[in-house]
Protein backbone atom coordinates (compact mmCIF):
# COMPACT_ATOMS: atom_id res chain seq x y z
CA UNK A 1 0.00 0.00 0.00
CA UNK A 2 1.54 3.45 -0.87
CA UNK A 3 0.88 5.82 2.28
CA UNK A 4 0.89 9.52 1.44
CA UNK A 5 1.46 11.52 4.73
CA UNK A 6 1.30 15.44 4.49
CA UNK A 7 3.39 16.98 7.20
CA UNK A 8 2.72 20.02 9.25
CA UNK A 9 5.11 22.92 10.58
CA UNK A 10 4.70 26.29 12.28
CA UNK A 11 6.92 28.95 13.87
CA UNK A 12 9.62 26.95 11.95
CA UNK A 13 9.41 23.82 13.79
CA UNK A 14 7.90 19.87 12.64
CA UNK A 15 5.06 18.94 14.28
CA UNK A 16 5.56 15.90 15.39
CA UNK A 17 2.36 14.84 14.53
CA UNK A 18 3.96 14.51 11.32
CA UNK A 19 6.60 11.49 11.89
CA UNK A 20 3.54 9.96 13.56
CA UNK A 21 1.41 9.65 10.70
CA UNK A 22 5.06 8.06 9.15
CA UNK A 23 4.93 5.53 11.79
CA UNK A 24 1.63 4.51 11.50
CA UNK A 25 1.99 4.66 7.22
CA UNK A 26 5.13 2.58 8.05
CA UNK A 27 2.95 -0.44 10.16
CA UNK A 28 0.27 -0.26 7.36
CA UNK A 29 2.23 -0.20 4.29
CA UNK A 30 3.27 -3.59 4.06
CA UNK A 31 4.99 -4.13 0.63
CA UNK A 32 4.59 -0.53 -0.71
CA UNK A 33 5.65 2.67 0.69
CA UNK A 34 5.71 5.40 3.38
CA UNK A 35 5.70 8.69 1.45
CA UNK A 36 5.89 12.52 3.30
CA UNK A 37 4.70 15.21 1.40
CA UNK A 38 6.03 18.76 2.49
CA UNK A 39 4.67 21.87 0.89
CA UNK A 40 6.21 25.19 1.61
CA UNK A 41 8.69 28.18 0.62
CA UNK A 42 11.78 26.56 1.86
CA UNK A 43 11.01 23.24 3.18
CA UNK A 44 14.36 21.70 2.85
CA UNK A 45 14.88 21.05 6.77
CA UNK A 46 11.55 19.14 7.29
CA UNK A 47 12.58 17.25 4.38
CA UNK A 48 15.24 16.17 6.20
CA UNK A 49 13.82 15.37 9.40
CA UNK A 50 10.71 13.54 7.47
CA UNK A 51 13.38 11.54 5.39
CA UNK A 52 14.63 9.58 8.63
CA UNK A 53 11.13 7.65 8.66
CA UNK A 54 9.65 7.62 4.89
CA UNK A 55 11.23 5.85 1.87
CA UNK A 56 10.99 9.09 -0.07
CA UNK A 57 10.05 12.93 0.82
CA UNK A 58 8.07 15.02 -1.53
CA UNK A 59 9.16 18.47 -1.20
CA UNK A 60 6.04 20.74 -3.53
CA UNK A 61 7.86 24.43 -3.38
CA UNK A 62 6.72 27.90 -4.54
CA UNK A 63 7.01 31.30 -3.41
CA UNK A 64 3.32 31.28 -2.72
CA UNK A 65 3.02 28.36 -0.48
CA UNK A 66 5.35 30.40 2.07
CA UNK A 67 1.98 30.30 4.29
CA UNK A 68 -0.36 27.65 4.41
CA UNK A 69 -3.80 28.17 2.29
CA UNK A 70 -6.34 25.06 1.84
CA UNK A 71 -6.82 26.19 -1.52
CA UNK A 72 -3.47 26.04 -2.68
CA UNK A 73 -2.77 22.67 -0.03
CA UNK A 74 -5.32 21.12 -2.27
CA UNK A 75 -4.54 22.27 -5.64
CA UNK A 76 -0.50 21.09 -5.17
CA UNK A 77 -2.33 17.74 -3.55
CA UNK A 78 -4.30 17.19 -5.94
CA UNK A 79 -2.11 17.30 -8.77
CA UNK A 80 0.42 14.94 -6.81
CA UNK A 81 -2.09 12.27 -5.87
CA UNK A 82 -3.22 12.40 -9.38
CA UNK A 83 0.08 11.70 -10.82
CA UNK A 84 1.52 9.13 -7.79
CA UNK A 85 -1.85 7.23 -6.95
CA UNK A 86 -1.22 6.61 -3.52
CA UNK A 87 -3.95 4.24 -1.51
CA UNK A 88 -4.03 6.47 0.99
CA UNK A 89 -3.50 9.83 2.22
CA UNK A 90 -2.67 10.60 6.10
CA UNK A 91 -3.34 14.30 7.84
CA UNK A 92 -2.72 15.32 11.28
CA UNK A 93 -6.30 16.21 12.68
CA UNK A 94 -5.50 19.27 13.98
CA UNK A 95 -6.70 23.35 13.08
CA UNK A 96 -4.81 22.89 9.70
CA UNK A 97 -5.34 19.17 8.95
CA UNK A 98 -8.72 18.95 9.90
CA UNK A 99 -9.31 22.18 7.31
CA UNK A 100 -7.77 20.89 4.43
CA UNK A 101 -8.49 17.22 4.43
CA UNK A 102 -12.35 17.29 3.89
CA UNK A 103 -11.93 19.73 0.85
CA UNK A 104 -9.20 17.12 -0.31
CA UNK A 105 -11.34 13.86 -0.07
CA UNK A 106 -14.51 15.50 -1.61
CA UNK A 107 -12.07 16.88 -4.53
CA UNK A 108 -10.58 13.38 -4.81
CA UNK A 109 -14.14 11.85 -4.27
CA UNK A 110 -12.64 9.77 -2.44
CA UNK A 111 -13.63 8.57 1.57
CA UNK A 112 -12.51 10.12 4.43
CA UNK A 113 -12.47 9.45 8.34
CA UNK A 114 -11.40 12.01 10.62
CA UNK A 115 -9.53 11.92 14.68
CA UNK A 116 -8.62 8.27 13.88
CA UNK A 117 -6.81 6.51 16.70
CA UNK A 118 -6.60 2.87 14.73
CA UNK A 119 -5.97 1.85 11.20
CA UNK A 120 -6.75 -2.31 10.30
CA UNK A 121 -5.90 -2.63 6.48
CA UNK A 122 -6.02 -6.29 6.88
CA UNK A 123 -9.18 -5.71 4.92
CA UNK A 124 -9.95 -3.05 3.05
CA UNK A 125 -9.33 0.06 5.05
CA UNK A 126 -10.93 0.23 8.78
CA UNK A 127 -10.54 3.02 11.27
CA UNK A 128 -11.25 3.05 14.74
CA UNK A 129 -12.72 6.60 16.19
CA UNK A 130 -14.37 8.31 19.06
CA UNK A 131 -17.94 10.17 18.85
CA UNK A 132 -19.34 11.58 21.77
CA UNK A 133 -17.07 13.08 22.56
CA UNK A 134 -15.00 10.51 23.88
CA UNK A 135 -18.13 8.27 25.02
CA UNK A 136 -18.11 5.68 22.42
CA UNK A 137 -16.24 4.29 19.93
CA UNK A 138 -17.14 3.29 16.51
CA UNK A 139 -14.93 0.85 13.91
CA UNK A 140 -15.37 1.68 10.16
CA UNK A 141 -14.70 0.85 6.69
CA UNK A 142 -13.61 3.00 3.93
CA UNK A 143 -15.51 1.87 1.13
CA UNK A 144 -12.69 2.60 -1.81
CA UNK A 145 -9.26 3.67 -2.05
CA UNK A 146 -7.79 6.03 -2.48
CA UNK A 147 -8.90 7.29 0.96
CA UNK A 148 -8.17 10.47 3.34
CA UNK A 149 -7.71 9.81 7.29
CA UNK A 150 -7.16 12.34 9.23
CA UNK A 151 -5.10 11.32 12.60
CA UNK A 152 -4.91 12.04 16.30
CA UNK A 153 -2.04 13.43 17.74
CA UNK A 154 -0.36 10.92 20.20
CA UNK A 155 -1.12 7.94 19.34
CA UNK A 156 1.84 6.33 16.67
CA UNK A 157 4.50 7.66 18.78
CA UNK A 158 6.46 4.75 18.28
CA UNK A 159 8.09 4.25 15.08
CA UNK A 160 11.90 3.06 13.48
CA UNK A 161 13.95 4.91 11.73
CA UNK A 162 13.87 4.14 8.48
CA UNK A 163 15.89 6.41 6.04
CA UNK A 164 14.55 7.65 3.08
CA UNK A 165 15.12 10.13 -0.41
CA UNK A 166 13.68 13.17 -0.97
CA UNK A 167 12.94 13.92 -4.27
CA UNK A 168 11.45 17.45 -5.33
CA UNK A 169 8.23 16.68 -6.93
CA UNK A 170 8.22 19.92 -9.27
CA UNK A 171 4.99 20.75 -9.03
CA UNK A 172 3.86 24.34 -8.77
CA UNK A 173 -0.06 26.11 -7.67
CA UNK A 174 -2.05 25.73 -10.93
CA UNK A 175 -3.32 29.25 -9.54
CA UNK A 176 -3.78 31.76 -6.74
CA UNK A 177 -5.29 31.25 -3.57
CA UNK A 178 -8.85 32.71 -3.38
CA UNK A 179 -8.17 32.74 0.98
CA UNK A 180 -5.30 35.32 1.92
CA UNK A 181 -2.97 34.65 4.77
CA UNK A 182 -2.63 38.07 7.09
CA UNK A 183 -1.06 37.27 9.92
CA UNK A 184 -0.77 35.13 12.98
CA UNK A 185 -1.98 36.41 16.56
CA UNK A 186 0.30 35.45 19.26
CA UNK A 187 -1.77 34.85 22.61
CA UNK A 188 -2.48 37.09 25.26
CA UNK A 189 -0.80 37.07 28.69
CA UNK A 190 -2.82 37.12 31.84
CA UNK A 191 -1.83 37.92 35.37
CA UNK A 192 -1.39 34.06 36.29
CA UNK A 193 0.59 31.78 34.03
CA UNK A 194 -1.14 28.58 34.80
CA UNK A 195 1.86 26.43 33.28
CA UNK A 196 3.57 27.21 35.65
CA UNK A 197 1.56 26.37 38.88
CA UNK A 198 1.98 23.36 40.92
CA UNK A 199 -1.72 22.61 41.67
CA UNK A 200 -4.45 23.28 39.33
CA UNK A 201 -7.95 23.21 40.53
CA UNK A 202 -9.75 23.28 37.39
CA UNK A 203 -13.47 23.60 36.73
CA UNK A 204 -15.69 22.34 33.65
CA UNK A 205 -19.37 22.70 32.60
CA UNK A 206 -19.98 21.03 36.03
CA UNK A 207 -19.19 24.51 38.03
CA UNK A 208 -22.86 25.23 36.46
CA UNK A 209 -22.64 29.41 36.83
CA UNK A 210 -20.16 32.08 36.86
CA UNK A 211 -20.54 32.51 40.62
CA UNK A 212 -19.31 29.38 41.68
CA UNK A 213 -16.08 30.07 40.53
CA UNK A 214 -15.25 31.58 43.90
CA UNK A 215 -15.87 28.26 45.37
CA UNK A 216 -12.92 26.72 43.06
CA UNK A 217 -10.85 30.27 43.91
CA UNK A 218 -11.49 29.38 47.48
CA UNK A 219 -10.44 25.91 46.96
CA UNK A 220 -7.21 26.97 44.94
CA UNK A 221 -6.84 29.46 47.82
CA UNK A 222 -6.46 26.97 50.18
CA UNK A 223 -4.28 24.30 48.49
CA UNK A 224 -1.88 27.18 47.15
CA UNK A 225 -3.05 27.09 43.60
CA UNK A 226 -4.51 28.45 40.76
CA UNK A 227 -7.84 28.48 38.97
CA UNK A 228 -8.07 26.69 35.32
CA UNK A 229 -10.94 25.80 33.29
CA UNK A 230 -11.72 23.54 30.20
CA UNK A 231 -13.18 24.90 26.98
CA UNK A 232 -17.00 25.53 27.99
CA UNK A 233 -16.14 27.76 31.59
CA UNK A 234 -13.82 29.89 28.63
CA UNK A 235 -16.24 29.83 26.34
CA UNK A 236 -19.13 31.51 29.05
CA UNK A 237 -16.46 33.53 29.49
CA UNK A 238 -16.29 32.84 33.39
CA UNK A 239 -12.50 32.27 32.93
CA UNK A 240 -9.89 34.31 30.95
CA UNK A 241 -8.61 32.46 28.07
CA UNK A 242 -5.38 32.09 29.20
CA UNK A 243 -6.82 29.97 31.81
CA UNK A 244 -8.08 27.57 29.45
CA UNK A 245 -6.23 24.25 29.71
CA UNK A 246 -6.18 22.13 26.54
CA UNK A 247 -4.83 21.70 22.87
CA UNK A 248 -6.18 25.19 21.88
CA UNK A 249 -4.94 26.82 25.28
CA UNK A 250 -2.19 25.50 27.48
CA UNK A 251 -0.44 22.56 28.51
CA UNK A 252 0.50 21.75 31.98
CA UNK A 253 1.77 19.65 34.23
CA UNK A 254 1.22 20.22 37.87
CA UNK A 255 1.98 17.99 41.11
CA UNK A 256 -1.74 17.98 41.84
CA UNK A 257 -5.06 18.75 38.65
CA UNK A 258 -7.54 18.80 40.46
CA UNK A 259 -10.47 18.15 37.96
CA UNK A 260 -14.14 19.25 39.24
CA UNK A 261 -17.46 18.74 36.84
CA UNK A 262 -14.84 18.48 33.57
CA UNK A 263 -15.69 15.46 31.61
CA UNK A 264 -12.62 15.04 29.98
CA UNK A 265 -12.96 15.96 25.80
CA UNK A 266 -9.58 14.78 24.46
CA UNK A 267 -9.03 18.18 23.16
CA UNK A 268 -9.03 19.10 27.25
CA UNK A 269 -6.85 15.91 28.15
CA UNK A 270 -3.89 16.58 25.72
CA UNK A 271 -3.43 19.48 28.06
CA UNK A 272 -3.26 18.14 31.34
CA UNK A 273 -2.72 13.79 31.05
CA UNK A 274 0.94 14.55 32.00
CA UNK A 275 0.02 15.95 35.53
CA UNK A 276 1.78 14.25 38.25
CA UNK A 277 -1.46 13.59 40.72
CA UNK A 278 -5.41 14.25 38.99
CA UNK A 279 -8.02 13.66 41.14
CA UNK A 280 -11.38 14.15 39.14
CA UNK A 281 -14.62 14.91 40.73
CA UNK A 282 -17.90 13.84 38.34
CA UNK A 283 -21.41 13.18 38.73
CA UNK A 284 -20.84 11.06 35.32
CA UNK A 285 -19.40 7.94 36.00
CA UNK A 286 -18.96 7.54 32.43
CA UNK A 287 -17.01 10.44 31.87
CA UNK A 288 -14.17 9.97 30.04
CA UNK A 289 -11.92 12.40 32.68
CA UNK A 290 -11.92 9.12 34.84
CA UNK A 291 -9.84 7.50 32.30
CA UNK A 292 -6.97 9.85 32.97
CA UNK A 293 -7.41 10.31 36.60
CA UNK A 294 -5.39 8.46 39.33
CA UNK A 295 -8.47 9.02 41.59
CA UNK A 296 -11.76 9.77 40.83
CA UNK A 297 -15.14 10.47 42.67
CA UNK A 298 -18.28 9.80 41.49
CA UNK A 299 -20.31 12.67 43.30
CA UNK A 300 -21.69 16.29 42.83
CA UNK A 301 -18.56 19.00 43.00
CA UNK A 302 -20.92 20.99 45.46
CA UNK A 303 -21.14 18.39 47.64
CA UNK A 304 -17.74 17.26 48.12
CA UNK A 305 -16.10 20.63 47.30
CA UNK A 306 -17.54 22.43 50.33
CA UNK A 307 -16.70 19.42 53.24
CA UNK A 308 -13.08 19.87 51.07
CA UNK A 309 -13.08 23.06 51.82
CA UNK A 310 -13.97 22.76 55.67
CA UNK A 311 -11.71 20.42 56.22
CA UNK A 312 -8.92 22.08 55.14
CA UNK A 313 -9.36 25.33 56.77
CA UNK A 314 -9.66 23.30 59.93
CA UNK A 315 -6.18 21.39 59.18
CA UNK A 316 -4.82 25.13 58.69
CA UNK A 317 -6.31 26.47 61.83
CA UNK A 318 -5.28 23.73 63.78
CA UNK B 1 -26.05 39.97 2.66
CA UNK B 2 -27.39 36.84 2.58
CA UNK B 3 -26.61 34.22 5.23
CA UNK B 4 -27.30 30.33 5.15
CA UNK B 5 -26.56 28.68 8.30
CA UNK B 6 -26.65 24.90 9.32
CA UNK B 7 -28.56 23.50 12.12
CA UNK B 8 -28.31 20.57 13.81
CA UNK B 9 -30.52 18.72 15.88
CA UNK B 10 -27.82 16.77 17.83
CA UNK B 11 -28.23 14.30 21.11
CA UNK B 12 -26.00 15.73 23.97
CA UNK B 13 -23.22 13.67 24.52
CA UNK B 14 -23.55 14.90 28.53
CA UNK B 15 -26.72 12.39 28.22
CA UNK B 16 -27.28 9.08 28.94
CA UNK B 17 -25.22 7.01 26.10
CA UNK B 18 -25.25 3.43 25.09
CA UNK B 19 -25.10 1.05 22.29
CA UNK B 20 -27.96 -0.17 20.77
CA UNK B 21 -28.79 -3.48 20.44
CA UNK B 22 -27.86 -4.08 16.51
CA UNK B 23 -24.11 -3.66 18.07
CA UNK B 24 -23.84 -0.57 15.72
CA UNK B 25 -25.40 2.22 16.54
CA UNK B 26 -26.28 4.87 19.58
CA UNK B 27 -29.13 4.03 21.84
CA UNK B 28 -31.79 6.27 21.20
CA UNK B 29 -33.93 6.05 24.36
CA UNK B 30 -31.56 7.87 26.99
CA UNK B 31 -30.85 11.00 24.55
CA UNK B 32 -31.78 14.05 25.04
CA UNK B 33 -31.64 16.35 21.62
CA UNK B 34 -31.17 19.81 21.38
CA UNK B 35 -29.50 22.57 18.69
CA UNK B 36 -25.27 21.23 18.50
CA UNK B 37 -23.62 23.56 20.77
CA UNK B 38 -21.25 24.91 18.03
CA UNK B 39 -24.22 25.66 15.56
CA UNK B 40 -26.14 27.55 18.13
CA UNK B 41 -23.27 29.73 18.21
CA UNK B 42 -23.15 29.86 14.03
CA UNK B 43 -27.07 30.72 14.45
CA UNK B 44 -26.04 34.03 16.72
CA UNK B 45 -22.77 35.19 14.42
CA UNK B 46 -25.34 34.96 10.88
CA UNK B 47 -27.86 36.72 13.32
CA UNK B 48 -25.49 39.42 14.40
CA UNK B 49 -24.24 39.70 10.63
CA UNK B 50 -27.74 40.61 9.50
CA UNK B 51 -28.43 43.30 12.23
CA UNK B 52 -25.58 45.26 11.38
CA UNK B 53 -25.78 44.58 7.55
CA UNK B 54 -28.96 43.72 6.55
CA UNK B 55 -30.35 41.22 4.67
CA UNK B 56 -31.35 37.40 5.55
CA UNK B 57 -30.57 34.64 7.49
CA UNK B 58 -31.96 31.06 6.17
CA UNK B 59 -31.42 28.18 8.29
CA UNK B 60 -31.38 24.56 6.90
CA UNK B 61 -31.80 21.42 9.42
CA UNK B 62 -31.51 17.92 8.54
CA UNK B 63 -33.16 15.10 9.80
CA UNK B 64 -36.96 13.79 9.79
CA UNK B 65 -36.86 15.37 13.84
CA UNK B 66 -35.16 18.49 13.46
CA UNK B 67 -38.19 21.05 13.85
CA UNK B 68 -37.81 21.80 17.39
CA UNK B 69 -33.53 23.26 16.82
CA UNK B 70 -35.49 24.82 13.45
CA UNK B 71 -38.06 26.93 15.68
CA UNK B 72 -35.11 27.69 18.13
CA UNK B 73 -33.10 29.48 15.31
CA UNK B 74 -36.27 31.32 14.16
CA UNK B 75 -37.62 32.09 17.37
CA UNK B 76 -33.61 33.14 17.95
CA UNK B 77 -34.10 35.27 14.96
CA UNK B 78 -33.31 33.65 11.38
CA UNK B 79 -35.76 34.77 8.81
CA UNK B 80 -36.91 31.37 7.35
CA UNK B 81 -35.94 27.97 8.21
CA UNK B 82 -35.47 24.76 5.25
CA UNK B 83 -35.75 21.13 6.58
CA UNK B 84 -34.77 18.39 5.32
CA UNK B 85 -36.67 15.49 5.93
CA UNK B 86 -34.54 12.54 5.81
CA UNK B 87 -31.91 10.74 8.17
CA UNK B 88 -28.12 10.60 6.96
CA UNK B 89 -25.95 8.35 8.46
CA UNK B 90 -22.82 8.34 9.95
CA UNK B 91 -21.62 9.74 6.30
CA UNK B 92 -21.07 13.13 6.50
CA UNK B 93 -20.60 13.25 2.55
CA UNK B 94 -24.64 12.29 2.51
CA UNK B 95 -25.33 14.79 5.02
CA UNK B 96 -23.68 17.47 2.52
CA UNK B 97 -25.14 16.42 -0.47
CA UNK B 98 -28.74 17.05 0.62
CA UNK B 99 -27.68 20.36 1.84
CA UNK B 100 -26.29 21.49 -1.42
CA UNK B 101 -29.09 20.07 -3.17
CA UNK B 102 -31.69 21.87 -1.01
CA UNK B 103 -29.58 25.40 -1.24
CA UNK B 104 -28.99 25.22 -4.93
CA UNK B 105 -31.71 28.02 -5.71
CA UNK B 106 -30.34 30.18 -2.77
CA UNK B 107 -28.07 32.76 -3.95
CA UNK B 108 -26.06 33.17 -0.70
CA UNK B 109 -23.30 35.39 0.16
CA UNK B 110 -22.07 33.12 3.17
CA UNK B 111 -22.66 29.59 4.76
CA UNK B 112 -21.69 29.55 8.39
CA UNK B 113 -21.56 26.14 10.39
CA UNK B 114 -20.67 24.85 13.35
CA UNK B 115 -17.01 23.82 13.41
CA UNK B 116 -18.52 19.87 14.40
CA UNK B 117 -21.32 18.48 15.56
CA UNK B 118 -21.41 17.03 19.70
CA UNK B 119 -22.54 14.17 18.88
CA UNK B 120 -20.27 12.73 15.74
CA UNK B 121 -17.14 15.17 16.01
CA UNK B 122 -16.54 14.80 12.58
CA UNK B 123 -16.14 17.91 11.52
CA UNK B 124 -16.82 17.56 7.83
CA UNK B 125 -20.02 18.87 6.47
CA UNK B 126 -18.94 22.55 6.34
CA UNK B 127 -16.23 21.28 4.57
CA UNK B 128 -17.38 19.07 2.50
CA UNK B 129 -20.04 21.33 1.33
CA UNK B 130 -17.45 24.09 0.89
CA UNK B 131 -15.63 21.39 -1.72
CA UNK B 132 -18.73 20.28 -3.39
CA UNK B 133 -19.86 24.10 -4.13
CA UNK B 134 -16.05 25.14 -4.93
CA UNK B 135 -16.17 27.90 -2.40
CA UNK B 136 -13.27 29.40 -0.31
CA UNK B 137 -13.29 27.99 3.57
CA UNK B 138 -12.28 28.76 6.70
CA UNK B 139 -12.80 27.05 9.69
CA UNK B 140 -12.65 27.14 13.36
CA UNK B 141 -13.52 30.89 13.38
CA UNK B 142 -12.90 32.71 16.42
CA UNK B 143 -13.57 36.20 15.32
CA UNK B 144 -15.71 37.13 12.32
CA UNK B 145 -15.59 40.43 10.74
CA UNK B 146 -17.74 41.07 7.71
CA UNK B 147 -16.58 43.94 4.79
CA UNK B 148 -17.65 44.38 1.07
CA UNK B 149 -17.21 41.21 -1.01
CA UNK B 150 -15.47 39.98 1.84
CA UNK B 151 -14.60 38.91 5.33
CA UNK B 152 -12.10 38.48 7.83
CA UNK B 153 -11.38 35.92 10.03
CA UNK B 154 -9.62 34.81 13.02
CA UNK B 155 -9.20 31.26 12.84
CA UNK B 156 -8.24 29.25 16.09
CA UNK B 157 -4.64 27.25 16.15
CA UNK B 158 -2.95 25.07 18.53
CA UNK B 159 -1.63 26.81 21.57
CA UNK B 160 -3.51 29.99 21.82
CA UNK B 161 -2.38 31.11 18.87
CA UNK B 162 -4.56 32.26 16.40
CA UNK B 163 -4.47 32.97 12.54
CA UNK B 164 -5.37 35.91 10.34
CA UNK B 165 -7.14 35.54 7.01
CA UNK B 166 -9.07 37.33 4.37
CA UNK B 167 -11.90 35.38 2.06
CA UNK B 168 -13.91 36.69 -0.44
CA UNK B 169 -17.48 35.59 -0.69
CA UNK B 170 -19.26 33.68 -0.85
CA UNK B 171 -17.75 31.51 1.01
CA UNK B 172 -18.36 28.69 3.87
CA UNK B 173 -16.88 29.82 7.45
CA UNK B 174 -17.22 27.32 10.78
CA UNK B 175 -17.41 28.84 14.19
CA UNK B 176 -15.52 27.45 17.33
CA UNK B 177 -17.51 27.76 20.30
CA UNK B 178 -17.04 30.61 22.46
CA UNK B 179 -17.04 33.38 19.02
CA UNK B 180 -19.91 35.09 20.64
CA UNK B 181 -22.40 34.98 23.58
CA UNK B 182 -25.63 33.47 21.90
CA UNK B 183 -29.27 35.05 23.07
CA UNK B 184 -31.26 33.37 24.43
CA UNK B 185 -34.68 32.54 22.88
CA UNK B 186 -37.31 35.13 24.08
CA UNK B 187 -41.41 34.64 24.54
CA UNK B 188 -41.76 37.32 21.73
CA UNK B 189 -39.27 35.80 19.51
CA UNK B 190 -41.01 31.80 19.86
CA UNK B 191 -44.41 34.12 18.71
CA UNK B 192 -42.78 35.34 16.10
CA UNK B 193 -41.14 31.83 15.21
CA UNK B 194 -44.88 30.68 14.52
CA UNK B 195 -45.31 32.67 11.42
CA UNK B 196 -42.18 32.34 9.66
CA UNK B 197 -41.51 29.65 6.58
CA UNK B 198 -40.47 26.24 7.51
CA UNK B 199 -39.96 24.47 4.38
CA UNK B 200 -39.72 21.06 3.18
CA UNK B 201 -37.41 20.16 0.42
CA UNK B 202 -37.29 16.27 0.29
CA UNK B 203 -33.69 14.78 -1.08
CA UNK B 204 -32.36 11.02 -0.60
CA UNK B 205 -28.96 11.20 -0.14
CA UNK B 206 -27.00 9.13 -3.51
CA UNK B 207 -23.34 8.38 -1.95
CA UNK B 208 -22.04 6.31 0.80
CA UNK B 209 -18.62 6.44 1.43
CA UNK B 210 -18.63 4.29 4.64
CA UNK B 211 -19.89 1.28 6.68
CA UNK B 212 -19.76 0.92 10.56
CA UNK B 213 -18.93 -2.55 11.55
CA UNK B 214 -18.92 -1.85 15.13
CA UNK B 215 -19.97 0.31 18.19
CA UNK B 216 -18.97 -0.19 21.63
CA UNK B 217 -17.89 1.68 24.83
CA UNK B 218 -14.21 2.70 24.93
CA UNK B 219 -11.79 0.68 26.56
CA UNK B 220 -10.38 2.82 29.66
CA UNK B 221 -8.25 2.32 32.13
CA UNK B 222 -10.19 3.24 35.32
CA UNK B 223 -9.14 6.11 38.05
CA UNK B 224 -9.09 4.20 41.52
CA UNK B 225 -12.64 5.17 42.38
CA UNK B 226 -12.99 7.00 46.09
CA UNK B 227 -16.19 6.18 47.65
CA UNK B 228 -18.31 7.27 50.58
CA UNK B 229 -20.40 10.25 51.73
CA UNK B 230 -19.07 13.99 50.98
CA UNK B 231 -17.52 14.09 54.45
CA UNK B 232 -15.52 10.49 54.61
CA UNK B 233 -14.38 11.49 50.22
CA UNK B 234 -13.19 15.06 51.22
CA UNK B 235 -10.98 12.94 54.37
CA UNK B 236 -9.76 10.54 51.88
CA UNK B 237 -8.71 13.57 49.72
CA UNK B 238 -7.16 14.92 51.96
CA UNK B 239 -5.07 11.82 53.43
CA UNK B 240 -4.16 11.41 49.59
CA UNK B 241 -2.75 15.00 49.29
CA UNK B 242 -0.74 14.44 52.72
CA UNK B 243 0.50 11.42 51.84
CA UNK B 244 1.91 13.44 48.90
CA UNK B 245 3.16 16.30 50.54
CA UNK B 246 0.96 18.40 49.09
CA UNK B 247 -0.33 19.98 52.31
Amino acid sequence: MKVFCVAEYRFDELNPLSIELLNLANQVKGDGSSEAVVIGKDVGKYAEELAKYADKVWKIEDDSLENYTPDLYVDVLMQLIEREKPDMILIGNTAQGGEFAPYLAAKLNAPIATDVVGVDVSGGVKVSRYLMQGKLMVDMKLKSTPCVLTIRQGVFKEGAEIGGEIVDAGIKPSKESRRKFISYIEPEVGEVDIAQADIIVSVGRGIEDESNIELAQELADLLGGVVAGSRPVIDNGWLPKDRQVGISGKVVKPKLYLALGISGAFQHVMGMKDSELIIAVNKDPEAPIFGVAHYGVVADLFDVVPELIEKLKELKGA
Amino acid sequence: MKVIVLAKHAPDPESEISVASDGKSVNTSGLVYDINDWDRYAVEEAIRIKEDKGGEVVVVGVGTNCDDTLRKCLAMGADRAIKIPVDTSFDAYQTAEVIKEAIKDEEFDMILAGLMSQDLNNAQVGVLLAAMLDLPIATAVAELNVEDGKVIAKRELEGGYLEEVELPTPCVITVQSGINEPRYVSIMGIKRAKSKEMKEVSISPSISTLEIEKMYLPPVKKAEMIEGDPSQIAEKLIEILKERGLI
